[in-house]
């Protein structure tokens, strides 16, 4: 099975067969950089990685030849909407665009479920992670990975009080990436912290074992103290603990990355605290690997702030250091996040990242000065939070005392820390001790086991183990018949199989939509009046998800989003067939090589010059700017005079602007036009073009015209029309 | 515990230190915090750790639960879930896979529970 680039990719043919599916490799991969100075497209680039064999560039490269130049770092991207059959299309999308690490969160209360979750339940904030689940998102994006040409590592979570259950259900299935660390069990899910240590050891050994890449939880430090920058001396402690613990359980220090977030935002004067932190952090934790994150805390509804904030985080990624850059949705802050913001944010770090390539060749940060004092104290303030933690008794005794998320700038304490007890939280008192008989009779298994001397491995005792034979490997399909991919799909599958279409944000046929609209009036009053034209307009449950007052009283910035239920027949639809455009470069160089005039004027009783103007001016990206000389008559001119002024200057073309009429006065001038010119003897000279907002090509070649272009024509198209069809 | 910020008074002990020293001392610091919980890790199991073990011994999430389950109930997790498995195989005669599935139904508890209280374990 492979995907054709202009076919959807098959989620039934995805399911089929899943029982027998195995993954194609297992661990981590980086991308591949290439040397520095290489060159892609006109330039030189020294943080760029190997190129996709299938992409889509930013828009700005079409002047660069269309390049797409990725960069050294992974691309981290968050898909994961409840279901898991309309995240694998988002998946394919967002690799197209330079995803190549795909992040799935799971449902609420995943953590707390003492054991596996199996088939396809549908899932609230996040999917239920399964082995059906991972099976076919894994199948689905080693399709992806061959249609992109770069290998995809796909991630999720190793957490709650089925750590190692799942961390097995990872390294069989070939998950290339998790989360991993007992400390945010503890603190943000309230597992019993004996429990989540001890079977944190256990899900890091078997992690390690298939070289998958580990990601910590510190960063929700960030996002849950009141003050995030206050607790950069306790996240280094975090970051430490973690990293200390997963060395002890055998990773490797080069899979273990530290989850960094830059814990400000402007207003704040974001770079000033953020990037001694980030130095801190890489010169503390040097050879382990940095994941950044983009900041969550101070995420509110209105996307461009959002994404400028996130744009400074890269701008710290890029002035230290970056293993694996993830992203976060500028819809993150108002709703589960949209197809297209997935890409909104991979873009943005391409982009950002590209466009900082190399810039530590040539900006040094300061060896002297407030950024090492910065970096020094914060040094400091971590190693003494850790000589109280065991002068306390220890990280348990710490945790009872309210050491951690204390919104205090240690060894500041405000006394607000999350408290847990040692004996209290989910699945306290389940933790034994293993007797002197103890025995595992498997592979990857941490600590203490009283196996028989003289064994090849430990799973001799069974033959085997599913690590070393996946046939061994138990496979459920469904266990609720209702609740499953399968009815999921049923239920859209007639209007697939139609092939209607209905616009969506999440799933399939969601029938979101989102307006974005300006109302001459206060914000409150705004939102009711946005209210009022979607009930008008037909969109249902309508909601106002962004408020941006521009003025007490001038006006008010809104974005609603609501619910329609039109469906599209593509069959219905009157589709004009698209022209390919010579490209800029073609027209330029046929130009040079002969040269080209054109007279050009808005005709009849009309003085609208901003159209002729956008189409012929150099500035707009008009004809001009390939070479191509312009005669611009002005507004208002008689037809006749356009036609004397082209016999004059021997040009190549008539270009024509109108409006259009109920009296037909476009059609008269038209046709008046091509008349004119056929008296004259020169109309099989000349190319004839008419333009306007209302005019069609279908209507202009009815009147005479070689062609006409409508509303959003650029002048590459009229260009790339004039090249390709002159006279002579 | 409120606390003013003391860093002042707190940090000379450190001050003489080079950035390597403290960076040293950092991981020293860290190194003696995880070391206890790595032993208690490596002297203990969960449910979690022993369903992980029947998973890669090839039972499926829902018979690995149960049979974790009836392993608590017998006070045997401290011998290893899977050891369990191997016992009640050798008692019976019968493969591990097979035998674990009868232990799920409630079969051979009795002989599994009097073998290792006889100190049968391997």
């Amino acid at each position: 099975m492979a995907l054709k680039i202009h076919e959807k990719i098959d989620i039934e043919e995805i399911l089929r067969d899943l029982e027998h599916y195995r993954p194609r490799r297992k661990g981590w991969t980086w991308r591949k950089p290439l040397p520095p100075g290489t060159q892609i497209g006109p330039f030189q680039y020294r943080q760029a990685s190997e190129n996709l064999k299938n992409s889509i560039s930013l828009p700005a490269a079409k002047y660069f030849g269309g390049i797409d130049p990725q960069p050294e770092c992974v691309i981290t991207t968050e898909i994961a909407s409840g279901r898991f059959e309309d995240d694998i299309r988002r998946m394919r999308m967002a690799a197209w665009h330079g995803a190549d690490h795909i992040m799935v969160i799971r449902t609420a209360g995943q953590s707390h479920y003492d054991g596996l979750i199996e088939g396809t339940p549908e899932g609230i904030g996040g999917v239920p992670i399964s082995r059906k689940q991972i099976r076919a998102t894994r199948k689905a994006l080693d399709l992806i990975e061959d249609e992109v040409g770069r290998p995809i590592n796909f991630h999720s979570y190793v957490s709650g009080v089925a750590g190692p259950d799942i961390a097995v259900l990872f390294a069989e299935e070939g998950v290339n990436g998790a989360h991993q660390d007992p400390q945010y069990n503890v603190l943000y899910r309230n597992v019993n912290m004996v429990r989540s240590f001890v079977d944190a050891a256990e899900a890091k050994k078997i992690m390690a074992s298939v070289d998958m890449l580990q990601i910590d939880g510190a960063h929700n430090a960030n996002a849950t103290a009141r003050e995030a920058w206050k607790v950069m001396p306790e996240l280094m402690v975090q970051h430490g603990i973690n990293c200390a613990f997963s060395l002890k359980a055998g990773m490797k220090r080069e899979l273990i990355s530290l989850s960094t977030v830059p814990p400000t935002a402007a207003p704040a004067p974001e770079v000033y605290i953020d990037l001694p932190y980030a130095v801190a952090l890489r010169e503390l934790f040097a050879g382990f690997r940095m994941r950044a994150q983009m900041n969550t805390k101070y995420m509110e509804a209105d996307p461009r702030e959002v994404t400028v904030n996130h744009t400074m985080n890269l701008l710290i990624s890029r002035l230290t250091s970056v293993d694996i850059q993830s992203t976060i949705t500028p819809d993150e802050g108002r709703n589960v996040p949209w197809h297209y913001n997935n890409i909104a944010a991979v873009n943005t770090a391409k982009q950002m990242l590209i466009g900082l390539d190399g810039i530590k060749d040539m900006v040094e940060l300061k060896k002297d000065g407030i950024l090492r004092e910065k970096v020094r104290e914060l040094k400091e303030r971590a190693v003494l939070f850790l000589e109280e933690i065991i002068a306390v008794g220890g990280y348990f005794r710490a945790v009872e005392q309210g050491f951690f998320v204390d919104s205090g700038y240690y060894p500041q304490r405000n006394g607000d820390g999350i408290v847990r007890r040692v004996d209290g939280g989910v699945a306290a008192d389940t933790v034994v001790p293993r007797d002197d008989d103890y025995l595992a009779p498997v592979c990857h298994h941490y600590g203490y086991n009283n196996l028989p001397p003289g064994l090849a491995q430990p799973c001799a005792l069974i033959d085997g183990c599913t690590l070393c034979n996946p046939d061994k490997i138990a496979y459920i399909d469904e266990l609720d018949e209702e609740d499953n991919v399968g009815k999921r799909l049923e239920a859209t599958a007639e209007h697939r199989q139609k092939g209607l279409l209905r616009p969506e944000v999440e799933w399939y046929a969601d029938g979101i939509v989102s307006i974005n609209l300006f109302f001459p009036a206060d914000a409150r009053t705004a939102e009711y009046a946005a209210l009022a034209l979607a009930e008008k307009m037909g969109i249902k449950d309508a909601e106002v998800i962004n408020r941006l007052p521009l003025h007490p009283a001038e006006g008010t910035f809104l974005e609603l989003k609501g619910r329609v239920e039109i469906d599209i027949d593509p069959a219905t639809l009157h589709i004009p067939e698209e022209k390919p455009l010579l490209s800029e470069e073609e027209i330029r160089r046929a130009v040079k090589e002969n040269p080209m005039t054109v007279v050009a004027a808005t005709v009849g009783e009309d003085e609208h010059s901003v159209g002729m103007r956008e189409i012929i001016d150099i500035k707009h990206g008009g004809i001009e700017g390939y070479g191509i000389k312009c005669h611009y008559l002005g507004t208002s001119v008689p037809v006749e005079k356009v036609v004397d002024a082209a016999i004059e200057t021997a040009a190549d073309a008539i270009l024509i602007s109108t409006i259009i009429t109920h009296a037909d006065i476009h059609r008269i001038n038209m046709r008046k036009l091509n008349d004119l010119c056929v008296e004259k003897g020169i109309r099989d000279k000349i190319l004839l073009v008419a333009g306007g907002t209302q005019v069609t090509n279908d209507i202009a070649v009815e009147e005479g015209m070689d062609a006409g272009f409508g509303r959003g024509t650029k002048g590459h198209a009229v260009a790339s029309f004039l090249v390709e069809n002159r006279r002579r | 515990m409120e606390r003013k910020d003391d860093f002042q008074q707190r940090r000379r002990h450190l001050a003489g230190l080079s950035d390597e020293e403290l960076h040293q001392r950092f991981w020293e610091l860290l190194d003696q915090v995880v070391e206890p919980l790595a032993e208690l890790a490596r002297t203990h199991t969960s449910p979690a750790i022993e369903r992980s073990v029947l998973l890669r011994m090839g039972f499926s999430s829902l018979e690995a639960k149960a049979l974790v389950e009836k392993c608590q109930e017998q006070g045997l997790l401290g011998k290893g879930a899977g050891h369990v498995v191997l016992k009640a195989a050798e008692i019976s005669g019968r493969p591990y896979r097979e035998a674990g599935l009868a232990l799920i139904r409630g079969e051979l508890w009795p002989q599994v529970t009097a073998e290792f209280a006889r100190g049968g374990g391997r």
